[in-house]
């Protein structure tokens, strides 16, 4: 299995030859030819601008009729009585999918004692019909009975396209979920869209964010997404109007081999990361523990929350639950200031989707500046003070 | 330069080096700051299995030689000699009961501190007995079946942690040279007690205490060999560990030359890299030389000492005080390049000047050590027929 | 009891970058890697060895190459290891994977424990754990913190969620994907590292598997690309210059006209 060359189209120019990264691709005097060392990893195909590469097509799996697939569904989640924003940013999403596939946006709401306000917000972000499963089996969250009903309602009501948020709860039934049905899943889509002949793309970071990649599940149905929170922007839709359905499932559904013992919500409040508009962040730049205070004090005055790097986190200056990066947690607020961070790609993966980077750094070819709308290279301890006092001025207070 | 290693020593170094990497150098200036014993690489050190290297297999050791020990030290000097002198007296220590030990006296230590979990230590020095050892105080009476031991001990590497104590004690004055005699001490023996910790100029996170002796008895069996053989089981052991401190020196200049060429390199003054000019060339190049000349003569001489020669002691002597020197001078030229920013803490190097100085002074001070090349080449050459004129 | 542990090699991501004139991926000099929530794997399973008389296994899907990952696993105390390769295995997406890795699991006969770490560094997914467990019909868990045993021998983890902490027990056999928690991955010794040396891996193609070649590789697939591509570049970035003063100056007044709340 590699790439295929349209020789009728093949230029022999050599572009993809430079691209491929697993060197490939060697460059004739007349042809190009492709080796074993071929991936498949599609590198190649984008920078053909003659259009002459492409890769095999996917497997088809089991028999069906995509046909008999319609409508765009997102699965909502809920936490403490009320809807988790991320369901809010599916529906404007899932929206614009479905007004350009012309059917039906419907939500799914799994859980217990479900209120009809719930619903009912569901509803003004943009959904036609609430599909409810209130059953005393899904006060608690577990892979097996949240999955399997999610599974029963896709099998009796073929949807097109599903659309999940990637939390932890999302990330960790969904693919079971996609498992079930034998269909195929695209985690953390920072896009979405339809293509001109009706396929979802799905389009998401590759290789820790340096790369893009667009990503399409042709031949099984549902075409399945997840979407990390924050990363779409949410729309209400005035006056929409929808109907509720509860559903009822088959007992089999809700059994779960998994028994959840105890749930203790987090205790250290204080980061506050996932709600934040405004994100101060520090790293090793901030040469002890006490210099964060400095952090505190900027995140106060403008209603931020403060972050981390895992180097600071290591060195014990700041708790964990601060910690911004791929093994912390990944945010994407308005603004997110990185103080002395240096900008290692474990850390931007992180936060790269907020949507003002500006970075603090007294080093200039810190990576960080790569990623950040806004550089100043300054000493932190130097600029930050000037920068306290600055927005106090404004606000015509005494420092 | 390719020493053309086995399989396994190769293996020996890339563990070793490993460790250096990941867990020795991101902690080898707080620990020097704090004077914290690295008791976490230690564990790791057991984990790891490098502990016993020396130790035949049959006391849980992996039954290699003075070489493959001395490939484990440079490696981990390389990153600080204050955490691998504390792995390296463990060696120190386990030495007279390896070689002159009883085969209990072996079973009941050897294991331990081949697998790592007790730490070993050679009392020797006293406050009257540095380079003198037949200064020593420390006495050693026999009652019935025990030994009652009493005096000071000084500067002793990891005194207070570790367990296992060889130590070396008169028990009969008269006698002379063949009036001492080697013990086994543990942490815990009545009347066995320990110093305050000493503050030291480098070498700072390796723990260093008075070990202090009131009274203290000890089962007779605890004795290493027959008595009388203790000044000749202490020359032995300096024999077997002196090239083991011939590699922290070499580990430690490498690590100097190391962060000097990558500096001369990096930093720009009079409109280029430093390392084009020739003075720091000359300087780098000396550098090299000498502790490329140090790592073979350690290596040679550690595979030659395994064969038992008879000129064992003039060996070993020449890896220490040569490898010791070239330590302390590459270390020192390594500030020089790196001029301001070498004094700084911020820059590893100020540490590495002054955790060098040890290795001229302890174990056998380096006049010492060419005060033993000197009596042995008188010895060699009184034998040799031929004349050179 | 016997626990399989899943490993991917990656590509170092910190140093892949793209050729700012080409816009191409450049990967020479880029090492492979053990994705790091592997190595928190292996070193949970090996915990578990320390505490009973398990035995590891470590698997992976991979090129030939893959094998010298699987050697690392050894050098710190696994003991044995299989490597899954086949060219018909190229162009998996995290379903075919899955499907290779539990046909290999089942394979394997007699596995109690799947161990997975949370998700690929260069993938990013977190797919193929669950996709594993759905496939072998056990129960999972994602997010594992902390391993602990009830006294009738189930498995009782604790789980990291975005809300806080949750405990779970499942009953053996299942799957569980682990973070950074569980453990500080140990040294490799030099005993396993010589026994690593010369351990004898096989190698397991689909027809070892029993998989037919439409049910592997990209032909297994589900998903598939149709564009990479650089993400735009940001043609809207400012450095701010000047004295301390003026830069915070400059700052705030970019940010105000930004509308960023707070400001």
């Amino acid at each position: 299995m590699k790439a295929i060359v349209d020789r009728k189209k093949c230029t022999v120019c050599g572009v993809c030859s430079d691209a491929c990264p697993m060197g490939a691709i060697t460059v004739g005097e007349t042809r190009i030819d492709i080796s074993d060392d071929c991936t498949l990893c599609g590198i190649c195909v984008d920078t053909c601008e003659f259009g002459a590469l492409s890769l095999p097509e996917v497997g088809t799996g089991p028999e069906e009729d995509l046909g008999l697939y319609s409508g765009v569904w997102v699965c909502a989640e809920w936490r403490d009585g009320s809807v988790h924003r991320v369901s809010h940013e599916l529906l404007s999403a899932g929206r614009m999918l479905a007004d350009k596939r012309s059917a039906p946006l419907c939500a799914v709401l799994l859980g217990s004692g479900l209120e009809e306000n719930l619903s009912r917000e569901l509803i003004t972000f943009g959904a036609d019909v609430v599909y409810v499963v209130d059953r005393p089996e899904l006060a608690r969250f577990t892979d097996e009975a949240y999955a399997n009903v999610l599974v029963e309602l896709i099998r009796t009501r073929k949807p097109e396209i599903l659309l999940a948020g990637a939390t932890s709860t999302g990330r960790s039934f969904i693919p079971r979920v996609a498992a079930s049905l034998r269909t195929g899943l695209t985690a953390d889509c920072t896009e979405l869209d339809i293509s001109e002949d009706g396929h979802l793309l799905q389009t998401r970071p590759a290789f820790g964010g340096n790369v893009m990649a667009t990503i399409i599940c042709p031949n099984r149905r549902p075409q399945m997404a997840t979407v990390r929170p924050r990363v779409m922007r949410p729309l209400v839709i005035a006056g929409h109007e929808g109907r509720i359905e509860n559903v009822s499932v088959p007992d089999e559904c809700l059994k779960s081999r998994v028994e959840v013992l105890e749930v203790i919500p987090e205790q250290d409040q204080t980061a506050r990361l996932a709600e934040a508009e405004v994100i101060i962040s520090g790293g090793r730049g901030l040469r002890k523990g006490e210099n964060f205070a400095l952090l505190q004090e900027l995140a106060g005055l403008v209603g931020g929350a403060v972050g981390a790097s895992r180097g600071a986190v290591e060195e014990g200056w700041i708790s964990p639950s601060h910690q911004v990066g791929q093994t912390g947690r990944t945010v994407a607020p308005s603004l997110y200031m990185a103080v002395g961070i240096a900008g290692a790609i474990q850390h931007v993966v992180g936060m790269q989707g907020s949507k003002f980077i500006v970075a603090v750094n007294k080093d200039p070819q810190a990576p960080i500046f790569d990623v950040a709308g806004c550089g100043v290279v300054a000493d932190l301890f130097e600029f930050l003070p000037a920068f306290i006092r600055k927005i106090r001025q404004e606000r015509g207070e005494t420092s | 330069m390719d020493y053309f290693l086995t399989e396994e020593q190769k293996m020996i170094q890339d563990l070793a080096a490993q460790i250096m990497r990941e867990k020795i150098r991101p902690v080898r200036a707080q620990l020097d700051e704090q004077e914290e014993f690295p008791w976490d690489i230690m564990k790791i050190l057991a984990q790891s299995d490098l502990f016993g290297l020396y130790i035949p297999e049959a006391y849980g050791g992996m039954g290699g030689g003075i070489l493959d020990n001395c490939l484990a030290i440079e490696k981990l000097a390389e990153g600080c000699i204050g955490i691998a002198t504390s792995f390296a007296a463990s060696g120190l220590g386990a030495y007279p009961v390896l070689l002159y030990g009883s085969e209990a006296v072996k079973q009941a230590y050897l294991p331990d501190i081949a697998s790592g979990k007790r730490l070993a230590a050679f009392g020797l020095t006293e406050s009257g007995a540095g380079s003198d050892v037949s200064g020593i105080q420390t006495t050693a009476v026999r009652d019935g079946d025990h030994y009652i031991l009493n005096g000071t001990k000084q500067w002793i590497t990891n005194g207070g942690e570790a367990e296992i104590y060889s130590i070396l004690a008169i028990t009969d004055r008269s006698k002379g040279p063949r009036g001492a005699s080697f013990f086994v001490v543990e942490k815990g023996d009545p009347g066995f007690s320990f110093g305050k910790k000493e503050k030291k100029l480098g070498i700072r996170a390796s723990a260093t205490r008075e070990l202090v002796f009131q009274d203290c008895r000890i089962p007779a069996d605890r004795l290493i060999g027959r008595e009388g053989m203790g000044f000749i089981i202490a020359m032995k052991t300096f024999d077997k560990s002196r090239p083991g401190i011939g590699a922290l020196g070499v580990g430690l200049a490498q690590g100097a030359l190391d962060i000097a060429v990558e500096y001369a390199r990096k930093r720009v003054q009079f409109g280029k890299p430093i390392i084009a000019f020739q003075a720091i060339q000359h300087k780098l190049a000396d550098m090299a030389t000498k502790t490329e000349a140090a790592r073979a003569l350690i290596y040679s001489a550690s595979r030659y000492m395994d064969t038992e020669p008879p000129d064992a002691s003039k060996v070993a002597a020449m890896c220490k005080v040569f490898a010791g020197d070239v330590a302390m001078e590459v270390a020192t030229e390594a500030v020089q390049v790196l001029g301001g920013y070498g004094y700084m803490q911020d820059y590893p190097v100020e540490k590495m000047m002054r955790d060098a100085k040890i290795l001229q002074i302890y174990e056998g001070t380096n006049e010492i050590q060419r005060n033993i090349i000197g009596q042995e080449l008188n010895k060699e050459y009184a034998r040799l027929k031929d004349s050179f004129f | 009891m016997h626990i399989a542990v899943c490993i991917k090699q990656v590509p170092d991501t910190r140093n892949v970058r793209i050729d700012p004139d080409t816009h191409t991926l450049v990967r020479q000099g880029v090492e492979s890697i053990i994705n790091p929530f592997d190595l928190f794997a292996v070193e949970a399973a090996l915990r578990i060895k320390d505490d009973t008389d398990a035995r590891v296994t470590a698997l992976t899907m991979g090129p030939p190459q893959a094998e010298e990952a699987l050697r690392e696993t050894l050098s710190r105390g696994v003991d044995e290891a299989v490597l899954l390769s086949d060219r018909a295995f190229a162009g998996s997406d995290t379903w075919a994977t899955s499907t290779t890795l539990a046909a290999a699991v089942s394979k394997l006969a007699d596995v109690d424990l799947v161990i997975c770490g949370k998700q690929a560094v260069d993938g990013d997914t977190a797919q193929v754990g669950p996709e594993m467990a759905t496939l072998l019909d056990i129960p999972y868990a994602t997010l594992v913190r902390s391993i602990e045993w009830t006294s009738g021998g189930d498995l009782k983890v604790t789980r990291q969620t975005d809300e806080g902490i949750e405990i779970w027990r499942l009953p053996l056999p299942s799957l569980i994907t682990v973070l950074k928690e569980v453990g500080e991955p140990r040294m490799p010794s030099l005993r396993h590292k010589m026994r690593a040396k010369k351990a004898q891996i096989p190698v397991w193609g689909a027809d070892d598997l029993g998989l037919s070649p439409d049910s592997v590789g990209l032909c297994g697939s589900y998903t598939q690309v149709v564009r990479v591509f650089s993400p735009p570049r940001r043609s809207d970035r400012v450095f701010i210059e000047g004295s301390v003063e003026e830069q915070a100056e400059a700052l705030y007044r970019y940010l105000k006209e930004a509308k960023v709340p707070g400001i």
